[in-house]
Order: structure tokens, then sequence, then C-alpha cells
């Protein structure tokens, strides 16, 4: 069975501008959520506050909770997971303390609806300080995974297809990072590890390439660098492809499965996996060829 | 050939072996005999899993060098009664540094001689006349300090460690993070989070001081305190009522005594039937009780826990033996737990909750649910579509990609990792899976590309692997590379993730790579099959 014909030629890198176009386009639309929706939601990870996750056994609206925990703060708010009688309450910290905190809102919810009636399944609080600590190891833990891969893309390859990977990576993240400001989804840790899973998967698609291109060197000495990208990328389209579907699938299950906390973190690697194809081929090649002109990839 | 084969079939036999008797246990009760002499370890399931309670405190190490502080005052004070040095004040400035005034600028000297040399890890840093006195500046050598932080830390560990060992959790853990952090992790507990809470946080000071009966209460509280004393108050609540009533004392400042002598303390009913403390102190403690009840005979003597007074008896007489009790309007839950704080011992600072997080069984559960269900989705999916597009080879990549899934399990709980498995964990096997089956489409697409070129089917084989080879190693090591910096996220679950991650990796570089191979190379030299079905 085949995906791809063999000695199929799509002129990839011929058709590059097209790509740059959409590139930027996409590039645009994600970070003009920053000053159209505001900056992405953070969680509770790195916001501080207080995420509680109760579940009913009988069947309420989210304004009767807000309106039953009104005395504990006028901040929060309630969300109500699919599929389920279960809602997350999101506050932040009250004033004076998180003592008995789950004690409290399981009292105010006892006296609303009645005793027996929720149960409280989890409770995260987070202190501003840790919250703070989080997003600085977050972006280090990002930062310090971006510097690593292109050492070792320069290491291993050359300086340009490091940096082509690179930026490809960075061009993933900005998208991710977009869309969930645009869906208003919440960024939380688990987000955070989905973007460096998004990474680490991203990066292997280039390196295929890579690989390919190099290997190629050595056999077509005289061929121009854009005819070997081309012809690399098609050698390896099938492998690209059947890989990007064999992980979809994967992550599929987690959508079709998750609760709202895995179903964000499937929705970002969803898209991380998408996008990462398309950077592959059409933004870390394109970088190499690019730059070709000032730093000339070594052959022979 | 051949012989190659029978050690790489002898190797993965041996793999799989080890590998099932590691992953037993975690499958069900293991038999009597297997308890008893075998590896025994189930696998260890995160919070997020079991349900259970994750903190991290703060220890305020800052307050216990202010305690340091305070203390060296009421030694330079005596110190300087007993060497009949006159001063007008001792204050502290600041949390690592106080200030002397001596009345007689020519007593400087023998403040040196007989009080500076006995305050060890206090230097002089000025000395001059002020409108207090003659003011001698004291600070706290900066390498005591940071002594002074780590010890409370290290303390502060103890204590809570003490503490939680009474929850009757199977593995609690209690470690020091940075510098002045401290993470609790009670897994598998199950009820009365907040009371835990409590239990752990609680700083436990014991102190007895002397009520200044000739002191003016009202007075005091308006402000005229005198000397050397503060106010406390005693907390009441009328069991029926629910009413509570706050009585002021006023107290000498001095601590004649504190809770670290203490051996045992137990609840008890009274005759009355309410609940009190008996505390039993050390031989120190039990002299040191028997002079201060003696010297202070018809006074009141207050029982302090973290600045609250107790009860607040007469001294009736000279009391030997070595115990003491502890009144209060106790619910037996408050007298059990406060018993069992004064057991474990105080902790040297007050401790801060950064952060908290607790899960309940019941979603511990549905999250266990929800991740098996989705490994084994993903895994039926990708078995599916590997049998339909790559034939025989792709079932031989699916029995590659079963003992991947074995194997991450038995590297997880072996005695050497032991592992905590956390939902974000199960989501990384999940994706493991997705990425394993990359390492066998890149050697079965190349060996595609090879038959195509008009290769032997054996050549295209051996060809497909090789070529594929440092690919593969690449394309592993980059994901290594962008999980590792998810370890540093503490204990959390995203450790869980990532450590998964990585397991999950270098297993099928064994599994993916060098078990599809010997698989092929069996197939083809053991069964002389001609044909490869791809």
């Amino acid at each position: 069975m085949e995906l791809i014909r063999p000695n199929t030629k799509i002129d990839f890198m011929g058709n590059r501008h097209y790509a740059y176009a959409f590139t930027a386009i996409m590039l645009v639309l994600a970070l003009a959520s920053i000053p159209i929706k505001g900056h992405v939601r953070l969680g509770v990870d790195f916001s501080g506050g207080a995420m509680i996750q109760v579940k009913f056994n009988k069947t309420v609206d989210v304004d009767h909770i807000r309106k039953g925990l009104e005395p504990l703060s006028e901040n929060l708010t309630v969300q109500k997971l699919l599929g389920s009688e279960e809602f997350v309450i999101r506050m932040e910290l009250p004033e004076e303390g998180t003592d008995k905190l789950s004690q409290r809102v399981q009292g105010l919810l006892d006296k609303e609806f009645g005793k027996g009636n929720s149960e409280i399944r989890s409770v995260e609080i987070v202190g501003p300080k840790v919250g703070k600590d989080l997003q600085t190891s977050a972006i280090w833990a990002t930062i310090i995974a971006l510097a690593m891969l292109l050492v070792y893309m320069a290491f291993r390859f050359t300086f340009t297809m490091g940096l082509g990977a690179v930026f490809c990576l960075v061009h993933d993240i900005v998208i991710v990072y977009g869309f969930f400001v645009w869906t208003g989804k919440e960024f939380n840790l688990t987000i955070v590890a989905a973007m460096l899973t998004i990474i680490g998967y991203d990066i292997n698609d280039t390196i295929v390439v890579c690989d390919r291109v190099r290997e190629n060197l050595k056999i077509m000495k005289k061929a121009p660098l854009i005819d070997i990208f081309n012809i690399s990328i098609n050698q390896t389209l099938s492998r690209t492809l059947l890989t990007s579907f064999g992980t979809l699938i994967s992550v599929l299950a987690f959508l079709i499965l998750g609760t709202s906390v895995l179903q964000d973190f499937a929705w970002a690697l969803l898209i991380g996996i998408i996008f990462g194809t398309y950077s592959s081929i059409f933004v870390a090649s394109p970088v190499v060829l690019e730059l070709d002109r000032v730093l000339p990839v070594k052959r022979g | 050939m051949m012989q190659s084969l029978q050690w790489r079939g002898a190797l993965i036999a041996v793999v799989l072996v080890v590998s099932l008797f590691f992953v037993y246990p975690s499958l069900g009760p293991v038999p009597a005999f297997w308890e008893k002499y075998l590896p025994n370890s189930p696998v260890r399931l995160g919070l997020d899993l079991q349900g259970g309670l994750y903190l991290t405190l703060e220890v305020q190490s800052d307050l216990a060098v202010e305690a340091l502080t305070d203390q060296t005052i009421s030694e330079a004070s005596s110190l300087m009664k007993e060497a009949r040095i006159r001063y007008n004040d001792v204050v502290r400035t600041s949390p690592t540094a106080l200030s002397v005034y001596l009345k007689e600028p020519e007593q400087e000297p023998l403040f040196d001689e007989k009080v500076l040399d006995k305050l060890h890890s206090f230097k002089k840093i000025s000395s001059a006349p002020s409108d207090k006195g003659f003011e001698i500046q004291l600070e706290l050598d900066p390498k005591t300090v940071e002594s002074v932080k780590q010890r409370a830390v290290k303390q502060a560990v103890d204590t809570i460690r003490n503490r939680v060992d009474q929850f009757g959790v199977a593995e609690p853990d209690v470690v020091v993070q940075g510098t002045d952090r401290i993470v609790v992790q009670l897994p598998g507990l199950r009820e009365d989070i907040d009371r835990a809470i409590d239990l752990i946080k609680r700083t436990a000071r014991l102190e007895f001081k002397l009520v200044d009966e000739k002191g003016d209460v009202a007075a005091a509280e308006k402000g005229d305190m005198p000397p050397g004393d503060e106010i406390l108050y005693q907390i009441n609540r009328n069991p029926r009522t629910g009413m509570v009533t706050k009585t002021p004392f006023l107290v000498k400042k001095q601590i004649l005594m504190t809770g670290d002598v203490i051996t045992d303390a137990k609840p008890q009913p009274d005759r009355g039937g309410r609940m009190i403390i008996h505390m039993d102190f050390n031989s120190v403690g039990a002299q040191q009780f028997e002079r201060i009840t003696g010297e202070h005979v018809r006074e009141r003597l207050a029982i302090i826990l973290d600045n609250r007074i107790y009860s607040a008896p007469v001294i009736k007489d000279r009391i030997s033996g070595g115990s003491a009790i502890i009144e209060g309007a106790f619910t037996p839950e408050e007298a059990h737990d406060l018993a069992l704080v004064l057991r474990a011992g105080s902790l040297p600072a007050p401790v801060k909750i950064l952060e908290n997080r607790s899960v309940g069984p019941s979603l511990g559960e549905d999250s266990i649910r929800l991740g098996r269900n989705a490994v084994v989705l993903s895994m039926l999916l990708i078995f599916i579509g590997m049998a339909i597009y790559y034939k025989w080879s792709g079932m031989v990549a699916n029995i590659a990609l079963a003992m991947n899934l074995l194997l991450i399990f038995a590297v997880m709980v072996s005695p050497f990792l032991r592992a905590t498995l956390t939902l974000p964990g199960l989501a990384g096997v999940a994706l493991t899976i997705g990425m394993a089956i990359d390492a066998n489409v890149l050697i079965f697409e190349r060996m595609k590309e090879e038959l195509r070129a008009g290769k032997s089917t054996r050549a295209a084989l051996d060809a497909g692997y090789n070529k594929a080879f440092l690919t593969i190693i690449d394309t592993h090591m980059t994901n290594i590379l962008a999980a590792l910096p998810l370890i540093q996220f503490g204990t959390g679950p995203i450790k869980g993730f990532a450590i998964t991650l990585c397991i999950g990796l270098m297993v099928s570089l064994f599994t993916a790579y060098f078990v599809t191979r010997t698989i092929f190379d069996y197939a083809f030299h053991a069964k002389q099959i001609k044909r490869l079905s791809i």
C-alpha cells in the first residue's frame, strides 16, 4: 500500500513564496490575537489562585453555583465540564487566606444545594509566588530546549539547518499560543508540557528531511541545493504524513475520551502537529535555502 | 548470522522475562511466596491518580533568625546583671542586629569581656554615645544567619516527617525544594485533608511563662506596658452556645521552659469527662520543671501554645515527676491533634502554604480509567493502521510496540527507578506509542524505496535498517532533549510526563530497531522467507 506514489515530484521549494505568504498570514493571525483578545488566559499554575472541581449528583446550573459561592469571592468563574454534572470553580485567593477553603466551599454548597449533593473532587491553590516561579521555569524550559536543539542540530547537521529548525519551532509555538488566545482556552503547566512535546515531535520531521538532504548532497554533488531539498522532501513525504497520522491517532484518543484538562492538552498537540508538519516542510527548509547565499551549506 | 541471532533472541527473551517479573505485582495481588522472596513493588500512582495531598510550604526562616536574636537579648541581659554592668535597655534593631545601651561608657571593656565573648555568633559593629545611653551595636555574622536558616529548614522537614508519619498513608514524602521550601506529598490521603494541613503547618511551640499579677492588664492593653511584659490571650469557646470569649493575660516575656523536653503527649479525659493533654518530660525537663515550680509557688504559670494561653493554673507546690497537663475545652479531635503535634515536636519557625493541591479518590479513579482507555484506544487504532498499511511487517512493528509498552512499565516500576505514574504520564505513554511507530515507519519506508530501486529483499532489509539508523538516533535524541527541561518541574505531574516520555523513547530504540530487526532476520534465515510483506 502506498500513501504517496513513488517518484512524486511536488515542487515544494519552487512554490515556497506562496508558503511564505501563508506562514506570514498565520503568524500575523496568531499574534493579532494578543492586541485583540488580550493575553492568554493563564491557569492557576501561573496566575496563582484557587481552582476547585466539584461534582453534583443532580442537575444544577452555573449561575446558581456562582450565586451560592458569592460570600466567598465576587470574582469567581464557574465552568461546566462536558458530559457530566461536574464544574470547575476558579477564583482569586480570598483575602482572608486559604485556610480551610475547601471546607468553606463545601459548607456554602451544602447550604445552597443540600447536604450530600455535591462532592469536592480536587482543590488546587497556588500562591502568587509559586505562580511566578512556575512561569519563569516554563519560559526557561522552552528556551533551554530550543537552545539545546540548536546546538545539537548545528553539531550533527549544519548551523543553518539548526536555525531553520529553531525558527520552525518558534513558529509552531507562536501558532499554538495564538490558538489558545483566540479560543480563550486556559494555558497551564500541562500545556507547557504539550508545547515541549510538539517541539520534540516537530524537530523529528525537520531532522528526517535534513538527514536526507545530507545524504543526497553526497550523491548529487552538482545539483542545486533547491533541487536537493525538493527531492529529499518528496522522498520522505510518505513517512512525514504517516507519522503525523499515527501521532494524531494517539491525540484523537485523548480528544475523544479526555476530560477538559486532557482535552486542552490534546488540542495543543493537534494544532502543533498539523502546523508542525507544515512548518518542517515550508518553514525550516526555506530558511536553509535563503540563508545559503550568506551561509552556504558545505558540500562534498 | 545464526549465532548472532541466537544471542539476540536470548537477550530479548531475558528482557521480556525480567520485565514481566517487575510488572507482575502491579497486575494484582501476588502469591505469598512472591511477597516473601521476590521484588514486590507495584506501580506507584501519582497524587492525581490515587488522590491525596500536595503542599509546598515556605519556612519563614527569617523568623528563626529573629528568635535567635531575641533569645540573645535575654541572654545578654542576664549576663550583664551577673557582671554588674548597668544598662538602660537592650533592643532588637533588625532581625539580625541588636543594640545595648550602657549607663556608663567606661563599662564597655567589661561588657566586651563578660558578655560579648560569650555571645559567640554576634560581632560588635560600632559603639558610640547616644541619647538613650552608650550604644553598642551587635550583629549576627552572616554565616550564622545562613546556618540558622538552613537548620530551621532541616528541622522543619524532620518535624513534619514525624507528624505525617502518623497519618497512616503508605508513602509520605517530605523533601526540601530550593533553599527554604518544603514539598509534602501524601498520596492516598483520603479524608480530612483540611485537618491534615492544619496539623502540618502548626508551629506547635509550647512555652511556659509566668503571669504578672502585679501589673494592670487594662492599662497594658491601652499601651502602658510594664517593662518585660506582654499581653497574650486565652480563647475559650463555650461548647454549648459556641460563644467565643477572649481573656487577656499580662505575662512576663521571659520563657521559663519550652516544649522541647516533651517525650510523650496523650489525650485523656479528666474526672469531669473533659479532654486534657497529659505530657511527659525527659529528665532535663523534669528537673527544670521541678525548679521552676519550686521557685514560683503560689504564682500562676501560663501554658502557652503558639502564643495562645491554654491555661494558667496557680502553682500549689513544687512539682516533681516530670509531667504536666494542658487543660482547655478541647473536642476529642482537637485533643488528639494537639497531642500529636506535641509529640512530633515544634517547627523552628512558622511555615506558609504556597501551593496546595488535593485530589479526591473518586477523581483519581476516573482519571485512571480515562488514561487506561486512552492508551488502549490509541494502541488499538495504531495496531490496525500498521497491520493494514504494512501487512506482515506492520505486525512485526506491532509486536515491538506491545513490547515497548511492557518495557515502559517495567522500567517505571523497577526497584532502581520507582517512578510515579501520573495522568500526564499516561498521556506520555500514549504519545510514545505514536512516536515509537515513527522509527518503524522510517525503516519500512526506506525498505520500500530500496525495493523499488530494484534491490533484493535481503539487501533492501539491510539498507533500510542501516540507512535509517542515524536518523532514528537523531530523532530520539532531539525528543529527549526537548523533554529534559520538563524534569526540573519539581515533583509534580509534569515531571511524571517527562520521565515516561524519556523512558518510552529510550525503550523504543531497543524495541523498534533491535527487536524488529531480530524478528526479520529470524524470518529470513531460520524460516527462509523469500518475499517481504510490506
